[in-house]
């Protein structure tokens, strides 16, 4: 009832400002679900802006220890960054696979974003502990500081991001494409992706402008 | 319960969904969004390591190939547009980025003002003493 007040209208007044809509009923709970996650990412991007301003503020600040020029590895960061992209790309595709029912192709989607966020999480992981070996912690200077707390708890959002994959899989496999499950995986799917947008954030300002000399 | 999962034509989209498109359209949004995004993450790591270009331009070229990134991955990857169907998500979204610019940026700006203001830390000692 609510199209034929509103059909008319589309064009002249897309947003449907000037109308007055009769109360189609509250939004499906798809939609509620997703909104309400998507606030919550919003929010968590509003907490990575509070690292990304430390950094910002304190990447000078390296008290006699090494600048980011000294200890960033470029091909890393690259293998890193290809490796979240294909991922976001394979995580879409498992989305789709699940919204037209295709268990084989949601495996097989699912299967690859998760070796891809781990091999992500294996190289940082790694670029981590090398830094703390030699020397470079967390406590070494304010700039490491911030660099680790960034970087770092883009990783914890990885790994629970893997975890949550994992359980996306388990809940398919024992419940199947029931309408819940599909919720929790649309949500999924923002979060991998909003994870990926953030990443694109940390290599440009983190690694490519910290790393200049 | 209330678990549909079709949308009626002329509701709102939840973030993150796209209006009805065959498969094939669907996995072509993703692979151009792909592209786009290899080629601008490509663009980034050659400004960034290359002596052809001014070197002082870096930064912000730097900051612009983010920028227009995350773009790309908003609308190929969250599928947020600017339909009628989009506009809470819309609005949400350019919430969370007033806030984000405010805090990035007035943190930038007040400290660098800071910096430039204090006296030289080893002052500030002889100072107290």
């Amino acid at each position: 009832m609510s199209m034929t007040a509103t059909v008319g209208h589309a064009h002249a007044d897309p947003h449907h400002i000037g109308i007055v809509i009769e109360h189609p009923g509250p939004a499906s709970k798809r939609i509620v679900t997703a909104y309400g996650f998507w606030v919550f990412l919003l929010s968590d991007i509003v907490m990575f802006s509070c690292f990304f301003a430390a950094y910002a503020v304190l990447s000078g600040q390296t008290a006699g220890g090494p600048s980011g020029a000294e200890i960033f590895e470029q091909r890393n960061v690259a293998i890193e960054t290809v490796c979240l992209l294909l991922s976001s790309f394979t995580c879409g595709m498992a989305s789709i696979a699940a919204d037209v029912r295709n268990r084989f192709w949601f495996y097989l989607g699912m299967a690859v974003t998760c070796v891809l966020g781990l091999i992500f999480l294996v190289i940082e992981f790694r670029e981590f502990a090398d830094l703390v070996a030699r020397g470079y912690g967390p406590s070494r200077s304010a700039f490491l500081t911030s660099f680790f707390s960034l970087v770092g708890c883009h990783g914890l959002h990885v790994s629970a991001g893997v975890l949550w994959l994992l359980t996306m899989m388990a809940q398919v496999f024992a419940k199947g494409f029931r309408a819940d499950v599909l919720r929790r995986m649309m949500c999924f799917a923002l979060f991998w992706h909003a994870l990926d947008i953030i990443w694109v954030g940390v290599f440009s300002v983190v690694y490519l402008l910290g790393g200049a000399p | 319960m209330s678990d549909q999962t079709h949308i009626p034509a002329g509701h709102d989209l939840a973030p993150g969904e796209e209006e009805q498109h065959s498969v094939g359209e669907r996995i072509l949004g993703y692979v151009v969004g792909l592209v786009l995004a290899l080629l601008l993450t490509a663009t980034s790591f050659f400004i960034a390591g290359t002596d052809l270009v001014w070197q002082p331009s870096i930064p912000v070229a730097l900051i612009v190939l983010a920028i227009a990134q995350m773009g790309v991955h908003l609308v190929f990857f969250l599928h947020i547009t600017t339909g009628p169907d989009n506009t809470n998500n819309v609005l949400a979204l350019a919430f969370g980025l007033l806030v984000v610019f405010l805090v990035v940026g007035g943190t930038v700006w007040i400290m660098s003002h800071l910096n430039g203001n204090m006296p030289p830390m080893d002052q500030i000692m002889r100072m107290r003493t």
